[in-house]
């Protein structure tokens, strides 16, 4: 593997400009034209005032002004950050031990075990939240269950319809995701380096402390991004299973694109989700390079 | 030393449980639409009642059902198509085209998965109703691909990183063009990937929902017809007949998937000069090689 060969770079005449262009034409079109396109509409429209028609009309930052300084926006926009926020502390916290055994103990069954863990992630979203609403109604699984061992007497409405229900539906819903990064950085971390701490003297949980989580750090930060993305958006799982206390941005969007039919304010309230959104990775890369420069 | 290795041990013991327990909380929930889909029932609670096979089968015969399979096996196979041709050349190019166009697109590519699907729905549905085309099935094919887009581009690109450059470079010195080099070497490499690939972009399109809520027309997918179902309690056991349904088929799809990244990884791995050596296998000038 070591050979020294002087490499010659190839010679151009080689890479046709028909090869290249045929190369980069699929992927060119989607991602000019789907993505960035598309998200510039989105802001071209958040400026526009809404008159009935597809693009707008006039100029106007009245949108932007509206979801700046109307309340109910802050509030349902705070709760969305709120409940992603605990979504992703939940999910991240409660998928580390998962991923840490993964990486160091499972051993032979790692690839079976790494299997059952991403699997759900490739079952229906829509069916694994309304498995939740199942569980948790007043004539659900858990309130049936409760009353059916003695526990309780009564059937309880306190489960279902609440922002806890959202927490818990949504933890599940992207367990898989936050699994994957964690273990992902965990598993290159040199077993030498866990050597070297015990032989230095270090307890194990000093050189998890020490050693195993910062080096994890990017890992953990990296699922905490793929988990609160998707979550700081949705409108799914507060529709289902969280009730009016739990309305989120993601279904405020979808009214305005949907009953409201106010498409402009509807777009502008969908630029703010992604400055925040942007904000958030903004913090989580430079917390990751700081987390960088210590390994 | 021996003492930390007893406590390691014992903390492996400890994780384990707690892996199990975490194993129960992933699959309990989803493992009761099954479990309520025999029950003889309207209510999905305990104590179960008589096994019955009643739900499903009011599954069959259901035209509108039957309509919205065939949109989200249909839609699921183009953009699933689309996205994994997208990957394939992405992320090639990404990695031996060495242009900042290529690294440009490969970034860009890679974004939907730092945007929520509410907010890719509406861009779409503004940008198709530009077009002049609409919410229709060609719109939650263009959804579709863009939420596969970073999985088939991860898929791929780890793919590619992991063939021996060497590999490419002795197609190109042996004077095959880009063209022989990319499909008769690199593809067949990659013939694995690209197939879980496939499979894996097409599940995503199969169980998506926020964004084909946004760009249906008249003609729903699968998860929609779903969602419209569940307003009405009486048509609930039928929707986890149908969730059973989709749940087996999704395991069995995700996991050939899952077998054959692994078959084409660990073929990956295997020493190169073994198979290259022979110059009985290149003799009609092409690189004969079984992922077996």
């Amino acid at each position: 593997m070591s050979t020294i060969v002087a490499r010659q770079p190839l010679p151009e005449s080689r890479s046709s400009t028909g090869f290249r262009l045929a190369m980069l034409l699929p992927g060119g079109l989607v991602t000019f034209f789907l993505i960035l396109f598309a998200l510039g509409l989105v802001v071209f429209l958040a400026l526009r005032s809404n008159d009935g028609s597809l693009l707008g009309a006039g100029f106007t930052f009245a949108n932007f002004i509206t979801v700046a300084s109307d309340p109910l926006y802050w509030t349902v926009t705070l709760r969305s950050l709120a409940i992603a926020g605990l979504v992703t502390l939940a999910t991240v916290v409660t998928a580390y031990p998962v991923a840490y055994y993964l990486a160091f103990h499972a051993g032979r069954r790692r690839g079976l075990l790494l299997f059952l863990v991403t699997l759900p992630f490739w079952t229906s979203y829509l069916l694994r939240v309304f498995a939740w609403k199942i569980v948790l109604a007043y004539n659900g699984v858990l309130n049936s269950a409760l009353i059916e061992s003695g526990i309780w007497s009564e059937p309880t409405l306190a489960f279902l319809n609440t922002p806890a229900a959202v927490v818990v539906t949504l933890a599940h819903a992207y367990a898989p995701f936050a699994i994957l990064p964690i273990y992902v950085a965990l598993d290159t971390i040199p077993k030498s380096l866990l050597e070297v701490a015990s032989d230095l003297g270090a307890r194990p949980f000093t050189s998890f402390r020490r050693v195993v989580l910062p080096n994890s750090m990017p890992g953990v930060l990296a699922a905490a991004l793929v988990v609160f993305v998707p979550t700081v958006g949705d409108y799914v799982t507060p529709a289902l299973v969280g009730g009016p206390a739990s309305t989120m941005i993601g279904s405020l969007i979808q009214a305005q694109f949907g009953k409201a039919n106010d498409w402009p304010f509807g777009a502008a309230l969908a630029v703010a989700v992604m400055l925040v959104i942007l904000a958030v990775v903004l913090v989580v890369r430079s917390a990751d390079r700081r987390f960088g420069s210590r390994i | 030393m021996s003492v930390a290795r007893i406590d390691a041990k014992q903390g492996g013991r400890w994780l384990g449980a707690y892996v199990l327990v975490y194993l129960v909380f992933l699959y309990l929930p989803v493992l009761l639409i099954p479990l309520f889909s025999f029950n003889d029932s309207i209510q999905a609670a305990f104590p179960l009642q008589g096994f019955t096979f009643e739900w499903y089968k009011t599954l069959s015969g259901n035209s509108a059902l039957s309509g919205a399979l065939v949109n989200s096996l249909v839609i699921g196979a183009i953009a699933a198509t689309g996205a994994t041709l997208c990957g394939i050349t992405v992320s090639y190019m990404d990695l031996f085209g060495r242009s900042p166009l290529a690294a440009t697109i490969s970034a860009i590519a890679r974004l939907p998965i730092l945007i929520p699907g509410v907010i890719i729905g509406i861009s779409l549905l503004i940008l198709v109703n530009l077009i002049g085309f609409g919410p229709s099935r060609t719109a939650i094919v263009l959804g579709h691909i863009l939420v596969a887009l970073p999985t088939t581009v991860v898929i791929m690109k780890s793919r590619f990183a992991a063939i021996p450059k060497t590999i490419r470079e002795a197609a190109l010195d042996l004077g095959a063009s880009d063209w022989t080099t990319f499909r008769r070497v690199m593809l067949p490499l990659s013939l694995p990937a690209i197939v879980s690939a496939f499979m894996l972009a097409f599940l995503t399109s199969f169980d998506e929902f926020i964004v084909a809520f946004f760009l249906a027309g008249t003609e729903p997918t699968l998860p929609l017809y779903i969602w419209s179902q569940l307003r009405f309690p009486k048509s609930l056991p039928t929707v986890m007949a149908l969730g059973t349904a989709i749940l087996a088929v999704s395991f069995v799809i995700a996991a050939i998937a899952e077998i054959l990244r692994h078959r084409g990884l660990a073929a990956v791995r295997r020493p190169v000069p073994a198979n290259l050596s022979k110059p009985e296998e290149t003799e009609r000038g092409e690189l004969q090689w079984h992922s077996t």
